[in-house]
């Protein structure tokens, strides 16, 4: 019975209603405003509970399928479908949205009806992306996710935060709209927006290469790779919490999710091509990103350019796979690069979302987010401590948390490929360790710095929920991975037949 | 000589709007000002018969009448009805501001009135004869209205302005389609394209005419490099009148691309596609990047029109019927776009307060939220963010231009739009982001509450479900 219900219309359009309704409640109802939300956000995980339950791991075609004829004029259709990429994200999102709602619960106070109504469309949105199979379907949730984001940048942020949002907005839009001249193309050869379609459609060498290109501006902004990833710590730092953990935990997936879907099926000879390239850019961000994370004084933008050097690490297992065909000639080890990237982007999502958890928790006692004015917080603030170092760790990659797995098969199938890449990738473990150790010591450890950490109290029940599901997911991926790597299984090696499969 | 007299049923709309504007202008004398309410309710009442009779008649298939100076076919009666409505909506968000204004006066609807049915002759012109005729009645209505403020000086100046460079760009027509009378010898738009047909593109004298045809046009359109009395109209007419100008007119417009390019000289399309480009290229190019330096919104959103514009041009000039349809799409949407901006410009002036600025629009969100979002929505719509109309309207003129070859414009024309969201997003940090300098309250009869919400949503109705206007617009253009 279950499993006859739209569920994936119902997780997109569930939170979107309700994000309307919330915004008729209206600021002047706080308390009931809150309630609503938080009601919204745990049914829409609940819904999308049954995706992963009944999903069919054993094949890689699409699963919960709905389809309607949306825009007959053009071919388009209101088309969703989940495979062994886009359920794990659609988790992700719902749960992560839980925790965003946890966390603003009390911290903001300007038009709360508002910010709770974003970020719960936010949610619908980002689900939508992650559903659509439809490539003009996807286009519109990606774009329309913009709006929200915007606001949420601009009316809770920081100082900085019209210069950071409106940023934010121009890159992607100039990211994407060359991706929308490419869907356009394809139709204008295909007759047919269908994503699928798009995988079959046969293209030359030109025209993938440009085609290429598109996508590669469009996704490699929201990623954000190396040199287009400006944007990010101007809006890490100037959004709300919330915001922070939304971009760095869900919008950052989706450049990957775009590589996987659109870049690698659509124009596989282009990216057989120029993956040195994208393995270049991958490798800058990891080894060049971490060294610019080593000398941040603000805590938030450390962590924001230590988001940008772990989703390198994303697209450097996404892209490695041609390195590994060229070289050994077999598919064994490719599976595990893409898998590592799924894996390390599902796991960054959860810590890299603890971790601005972590300095929101701080922000809202101290409304500091410079590094010097911490200094022995573990004295005043021992339960916090006890997470911000396990959250530390994981980004560091320590083994038995989830961060260990994606960076380790990510670097053992990069030594299929090339020892000295798998050696460059491998700096991370170390820089990664040393820019996240580094500000544990200098926030968490050592003695009282000032008066006003010696005032901190410690993390009230609220903080401890929500800190505690994402300690729990982290640790649970960590020392069990299976359930994930193999709901993913069947897509990944469909993905590796079909972008080795030579298109020209 | 037998007179043999032309039927008569195809024009029963403009029959009827024109015998209610001389009731309109014979009642408004008998009335005092405390009753001119009676006036506005007569205009609102004939655009609604007009509407009516529209649609009753609406056509099928075309018929021609008056001995083939006027046609009235789908494309006419769906424009028509979308002028009769967006003119409803200028008159209504107007009422008040005009009011407080004293300039509620009968002219205001008198002028009004005929200038839509100036744009309905337009919209069914068979012959560039009636195209004209059409042409400069809604164009003298339009310089009354500029300075129906009479005590205005920028009023005045921009009047002026308007009234010089408009009958020049008059004169250029003129000179145009007696140059095609002199090439074809014939006025009428059937006849014309037989003509074109048959001369093909050889004919100097033709190509000749139809250069001063797209230099007057374009003059009409705001098309860059013919724009620069469009800023200052803009800014310098009442906003009740810029509400106006902006809006209901541009169908117009189309139309009359349509008709006279595109029935009458499509046989010429090589020719006029080359022009075409140039004018979309500069105005998409001009008016994003100079809005991005304006103060003033109404200014502001002049250049906007002008990049508008710009796209529409696009549509057309990839000679497709999809591209056709898709320019349509592209300015009925627009004109609903417009209507809405300039009526929220217009709902926060007070008495003794004139909104113009970008920096008026600060904290609106504090003020009023319902209508902070209205706005926004609006502005990002104009920016092309998809579940908003603008969306599919850039996205159908782009598919139009990619489909005939032309990629290079599609890439261009996205780079700019990105250029363009700046200015717009501006305007929606303005709304949400500031804080408002101003604690007045912002008065809103519920009447124009009701309408500026129906038009902010319909943006977003048309954006979850574009279907229904796409299909009326290509079904329109097919026959």
């Amino acid at each position: 019975m279950l499993s006859e219900l739209p569920l994936l219309s119902l997780a997109i359009w569930f939170p979107i209603l309700g994000g309307v309704a919330v915004l008729f409640v209206g600021d002047d109802n706080p308390g009931r405003a809150k309630a609503l939300t938080l009601t919204v956000a745990i049914l829409t995980f609940l819904f999308s509970i049954p995706l992963f339950t009944l999903f069919d791991s054993t094949t890689a075609t699409m699963q919960f399928e709905e389809l309607l004829p949306w825009i007959p004029a053009f071919s388009v259709n209101y088309h969703l479908g989940v495979d062994g990429f886009s359920m794990p994200l659609i988790l992700l999102t719902a749960f992560m949205t839980v925790v965003v709602v946890i966390a603003g619960w009390e911290v903001i106070q300007y038009r709360i009806a508002q910010y709770m109504a974003a970020f719960l469309i936010m949610a619908g949105l980002m689900i939508g992306v992650f559903a659509a199979l439809d490539a003009m379907l996807f286009y519109v949730f990606f774009e329309a996710m913009l709006i929200p984001m915007f606001l949420i940048i601009g009316i809770w942020g920081g100082p900085r935060r019209v210069y950071a949002t409106i940023k934010f907005f121009l890159y992607t839009f100039l990211g994407s709209v060359f991706m929308l001249i490419a869907l356009i193309y394809m139709y204008s050869q295909s007759n047919s927006f269908e994503i699928l379609d798009f995988h079959r459609l046969p293209l030359s060498l030109h025209e993938q290469v440009l085609i290429f290109f598109a996508f590669l501006l469009g996704f490699a902004v929201k990623v954000p790779m190396w040199p287009v990833h400006t944007w990010l710590p101007d809006a890490h730092v100037e959004a709300p919490t919330g915001g922070s953990v939304i971009l760095a935990a869900i919008t950052l997936k989706i450049g990957g999710y775009g590589f996987l879907r659109f870049a690698l099926p659509i124009t596989p000879d282009a990216a057989n091509l120029l993956d040195w390239l994208v393995i270049t850019m991958s490798l800058v961000a990891v080894v060049y990103i971490s060294l610019v994370a080593l000398i941040q004084q603000d805590m938030k933008k450390l962590i924001a350019y230590s988001s940008i050097a772990h989703m390198g690490f994303v697209t450097l297992g996404f892209f490695i796979v041609f390195g590994i065909y060229r070289h050994t000639g077999s598919l064994s080890g490719a599976t595990l690069g893409i898998e590592g990237g799924m894996v390390q982007m599902v796991s960054h999502g959860f810590i890299s979302g603890a971790l601005f958890l972590c300095v929101g928790v701080l922000y809202d006692r101290m409304h500091s987010r410079q590094i010097k004015d911490y200094g022995g917080v573990v004295n005043t603030m021992p339960v916090f401590a006890m997470f911000m170092v396990l959250f530390g760790m994981a980004n560091a990659g320590l083994p038995g948390t989830s961060g260990f797995i994606g960076e380790f098969m990510v670097i053992l199938s990069s030594f299929r490929a090339n020892f000295w890449l798998a050696f460059l990738a491998a700096t991370t473990l170390m820089l990664g360790a040393a820019y996240t150790l580094w500000l544990i010591k200098r926030v968490i450890f050592g003695d009282i710095g000032n008066s006003q950490v010696a005032a901190l109290e410690d993390v009230s029940t609220r903080e401890i929920v929500m800190l505690g599901l994402l300690a729990a997911a982290v640790l649970l991926l960590g020392v069990w991975p299976d359930p994930l790597t193999s709901v993913m299984h069947a897509s990944v090696e469909n993905l590796l037949q079909h972008i080795t499969a030579t298109k020209l | 000589m037998n007179f043999v007299a032309p039927d008569f049923m195809p024009v029963l709309p403009e029959l009827f709007v024109l015998t209610m504007t001389c009731l309109v202008l014979v009642v408004d004398v008998f009335l005092e000002q405390r009753q001119r309410h009676i006036t506005y309710g007569l205009a609102q009442l004939t655009l609604l018969g007009a509407a009516l009779l529209t649609l009753v008649t609406y056509a099928h298939a075309p018929v021609t009448t008056m001995f083939g100076h006027y046609v009235k076919d789908a494309m006419g009666d769906l424009l028509k009805l979308f002028i009769y409505l967006s003119s409803a909506a200028v008159f209504l968000y107007s009422r008040d501001y005009l009011r407080r204004r004293n300039l509620f006066k009968g002219e205001y609807y008198v002028l009004g009135l005929f200038g839509v049915l100036g744009m309905m002759v337009m919209v069914s012109a068979h012959s560039l004869l009636s195209v004209y005729l059409g042409l400069e009645l809604l164009s003298l209505s339009l310089y009354a209205l500029v300075v129906v403020d009479r005590d205005s000086p920028v009023a005045s100046e921009a009047a002026m302005k308007y009234f010089v460079l408009g009958s020049l760009a008059s004169g250029m027509l003129l000179y145009g389609i007696s140059m095609i009378y002199g090439a074809t010898g014939s006025v009428d738009l059937q006849l014309v394209a037989d003509a074109a047909g048959k001369q093909g593109v050889d004919n100097l004298v033709l190509v000749f005419g139809l250069v001063f045809l797209v230099v007057g046009l374009s003059f009409k359109l705001g098309a860059v490099p013919f724009h620069m009395w469009l800023p200052d109209v803009y800014q310098g007419a009442p906003t009740s009148v810029t509400l106006f100008i902006g809006s209901a007119p541009k169908l117009a417009a189309f139309a009359l691309i349509m008709r006279v390019l595109v029935e009458g000289l499509g046989s010429l399309q090589g020719d006029w596609q080359q022009m075409l480009v140039i004018l979309a290229v500069l105005s998409i190019a001009t008016g994003n990047l100079i809005a991005i330096a304006q103060t003033n919104i109404k200014r502001m959103l002049a250049y906007s029109t002008i990049s508008h514009i710009g796209f529409m041009l696009l549509g057309i000039l990839a000679g497709t019927p999809d591209g056709y349809a898709a320019a349509m799409f592209y300015t009925i949407v627009y004109v609903l776009m417009a209507v809405g901006a300039f009526g929220v410009i217009i709902l926060l002036s007070r008495t003794g307060f004139e909104a113009e600025n970008i920096d008026d629009f600060k904290g609106l969100n504090d003020r009023h939220p319902w209508l902070a979002f209205v706005m926004m929505m609006i502005m990002m719509s104009m920016a092309g963010v998809p579940f908003l109309a603008g969306f599919y309207a850039k996205w159908m003129v782009l598919q139009a231009a990619v489909n005939v070859g032309l990629v290079w414009l599609a890439i261009f024309g996205v780079v700019f739009s990105v250029i363009g969201a700046f200015y717009y997003l501006r305007v929606v940090k303005c709304i949400y982001f500031d804080k408002s300098e101003q604690s007045e309250l912002i008065e809103i009869s519920l009447d124009t509450e009701i309408i500026i919400s129906v038009n902010g949503l319909l943006l977003v109705v048309i954006g979850l479900y574009p279907t229904a206007l796409m299909t009326w617009c290509s079904v329109a253009l097919l026959n």
